[in-house]
């Protein structure tokens, strides 16, 4: 099962490094990541996403974090409320009959066009775990040839 | 200021009064400060030295112990004595060089990246970026290494910072907000230990290093008389309870006690101080003390629930909480029957070996014991040598029992019993070793005598890497591969490094050998050659129940 961490740690060197340690110490594979300061610049905040096959070891890999020095706040968001999102940058094919098409479906999700060049646009999109991979299902019908994302985001609500 | 004097300051600050190091070329701003300084310094003869020197000090004294040593391979060959902190919970300052700050990542000479390096087997580690900051950090590391769960701090210094001029500004607290060990134990969970405490009928205690690191033995004996439950202990525990109090069961687990491991089996409530239900002493996890409620005293949260499941954790300190507790527990409960059986476990299950007249080890320990009524500090390498030194001597107080008990670091004993004399010069000091073990920190002899540090190394001599060879025997058909050592002749090594050497190969020649070694102003090193074949009993095989014993008279 897949696991949303959130961490608000010191935001200094070396940190990341001792996060990413324990997670990769047993051999946890960190699906996403996204880091970034806060309001106040010395805090960052970082949304992990995990996948656990044991309950057990995820809830030590808490309980490590929380233990390190420059950890502030660990939050589990598995049996907590909070919002997600995730920014996607994609190159699909284009061509100029398509622009009604591509259009229509940025109707449904939120995003756009950024810029196209020849026969290649560059998309943007934000949305939640299940609108992005519905985005992304429509979007294979032009044909996607380059796809990048943020990770997931998290906050509490 | 510069650099390595504000170092300096800091650490006489911080109390420091010795450190354990080795120089080099990027510690050379600190070692041409430290020429003026009164901060005592012990120089070894490696680095690895140097780290279990400054842990065998702070398991003597209780205080932070401070190592010293070069970038690139000075700090590296500190790793393994870092590590063996950690393990155990000590509380130790690691002082390494680094290349100058701008040449950081270039592989420049005797580089590595040692904060990366040590960062899992640190509790914190810093590398100092700027010289504003070196007070600060030195506050907080001390901090940090003693307070809470203790561990190795790490501070990585480069050799331009060193040289740097600042003001010295000595801070007067510490604040890190996201550090506040929780020191005391919740109420309500204290009321609720009681209340299972008042209703159990084979209650048994458990205590382990936590205890020691609190100075919570005093409690601990009120606890165990006040609800008259028999009590066993770790490796780590060791010295937490008088091993002659007639509550006291002996350390359990592998190597424990028979009757301490039946006691736990058949218990129906472990009260845990200060241990962590590490794989050693529970044996099989899902066979461990089927019939017990759990209460566990830890300070450390990620201890609770790890291995075992607790019914009651009280996160704290365990010194605080067993203050508290004692208070809570008004009804005691009734363990006149419970004690009758735990009687009858240690009558029909007493610890024991075949004495044949041939020397054996365990022999040598009961002498030992006796020839020092009891009052030496020992410290032990790692394998047969440590498990009989656990068994057999009778330690009565916390902080006698010198031993590499989760990282199990051959190569420990002798530049622990270093830091360990050191920190308490008055005492008797004895390193009980392996002649494999002692052959990996050997050269440590030389800063013995070099530094006049007077301690006693006994050298159980049997040929071989025994736990390694008793496990072959057992479990391998008796295909030794690769466990019978040789030795050079250690009297005459001893005699070159400028000690006295001692062989022993008779029974009726341990005691006045033991009696030479503890009235001569000298390091001693005495030989014994013992039974080559000994084993370690009783014995719970990797993977069974701990009441499921082989081998031996248990």
């Amino acid at each position: 099962m897949k696991h949303t961490i959130s961490l608000l740690v010191e935001n200094k060197f070396g940190v990341l490094a001792r996060i990413a340690g324990l997670f990769s110490a047993r051999g946890y594979n960190i699906a996403s990541l996204a880091v970034s300061e806060t309001l106040d610049p010395k805090v960052s905040y970082m949304t992990i996403v995990v996948e656990a096959k044991d309950e057990k070891i995820l809830e030590q890999v808490k309980k490590q974090l929380n233990k390190l020095i420059d950890v502030i706040t660990v939050t589990d968001f598995t049996k907590k409320e909070h919002v997600t999102r995730e920014l996607i940058l994609a190159k699909v094919n284009f061509s100029a009959k398509d622009r009604n098409k591509l259009e229509n479906i940025f109707n449904k999700y939120v995003g756009k066009i950024v810029q196209h060049k020849g026969d290649v646009a560059i998309i943007e999109a934000v949305g939640d775990q299940e609108q992005i991979k519905a985005l992304l299902e429509e979007l294979d019908k032009f044909g996607v040839k380059e796809l990048i994302r943020t990770g997931k985001l998290a906050i509490s609500n | 200021m510069k650099g390595s004097r504000i170092l300096l300051e800091s650490l006489k600050r911080e109390g420091v009064e010795v450190m354990f190091g080795y120089p080099g070329g990027q510690v050379l701003p600190i070692f041409d400060s430290l020429y003026d300084s009164d901060i005592k310094f012990v120089l070894t003869r490696h680095e690895q030295g140097a780290a279990h020197a400054a842990d065998g000090y702070a398991r003597a004294t209780g205080k932070a112990g401070v190592c010293l040593a070069t970038s690139g391979p000075g700090a590296t060959n500190l790793v393994t004595g870092i590590a063996n902190a950690y393990m155990d919970s000590i509380p130790m300052v690691a002082i390494t060089g680094q290349v100058k700050s701008f040449l950081i990542g270039n592989d420049a000479f005797q580089e590595a990246d040692v904060t990366g390096i040590t960062r899992p087997i640190t509790k914190h580690n810093y590398l100092v970026k700027d010289i504003k900051d070196l007070a600060r950090i030195i506050r907080e590391a001390f901090y940090i290494a003693s307070t809470g769960r203790p561990g190795p701090v790490l501070i990585d210094i480069p050799s331009d910072i060193q040289l740097m001029d600042a003001e010295f500004i000595w801070p007067q607290d510490v604040q890190i907000r996201s550090y506040n060990p929780n020191l005391f134990g919740h109420p309500g969970q204290i009321k609720k230990a009681a209340k299972l405490i008042a209703a159990a009928k084979k209650p048994i205690i458990y205590a382990g290093g936590g205890v020691i690191t609190s100075g919570a033995h005093k409690e601990l004996k009120m606890l165990a008389e006040k609800i008259n439950a028999p009590l066993t202990w770790t490796l780590m525990g060791i010295g937490a309870f008088a091993s002659t109090h007639e509550l006291a069961l002996g350390m359990l687990g592998m190597h424990g006690t028979a009757y301490a491991n039946h006691a736990i089996m058949e218990s129906d409530l472990i009260i845990t101080v200060g241990a962590r239900f590490d794989d050693r002493v529970t044996g099989r996890l899902d066979a461990f003390a089927p019939y017990a409620k759990i209460i566990h005293i830890d300070i450390d949260p990620s201890s609770i629930s790890k291995n075992v499941n607790v019914h009651i954790p009280i996160v704290g300190d365990a010194k605080n909480i067993l203050i508290e507790l004692l208070k809570e527990i008004k009804k005691t409960p009734d363990t006149g029957d419970w004690l009758k059986t735990v009687e009858g476990w240690k009558k029909k299950y007493p610890l024991n070996y075949k004495d044949d007249g041939r020397l054996k080890p365990q022999f040598v320990i009961e002498q030992l014991y006796e020839a020092t009524e009891g009052e030496a500090i020992i410290t032990t390498e790692v394998g047969q040598n440590q498990m009989w030194a656990a068994q057999w001597y009778k330690y009565s107080a916390p902080r006698t029992f010198i031993s590499s008990g989760g990282l199990g670091t051959m190569g420990f004993g002798l530049p622990a019993a270093i830091g360990a004399k050191v920190g308490c010069p008055e005492r008797v000091v004895f390193d009980i070793a392996g002649d494999g073990s002692i052959q990996m920190n050997i050269q440590e002899l030389m800063t013995c005598t070099a530094n006049k540090i007077n301690v006693k190394v006994a050298i159980l001599n049997n040929g071989y890497l025994g736990m390694v060879r008793q496990w072959q025997e057992l479990f391998y058909k008796k295909r030794y591969s690769q466990v019978g050592i040789t030795s050079p002749d250690f009297v005459k090594l001893a005699e070159s490094y400028g000690c006295l050497g001692i062989l022993v190969t008779k029974k009726e020649e341990v005691r006045p050998a033991l009696e030479k070694a503890i009235n001569t102003d000298n390091t001693v090193l005495i030989d014994f050659r013992v039974e080559p074949e000994e084993n370690v009993f009783p014995m719970v095989p990797a993977g069974q129940a701990i009441n499921q014993f082989i081998g031996g008279l248990a």
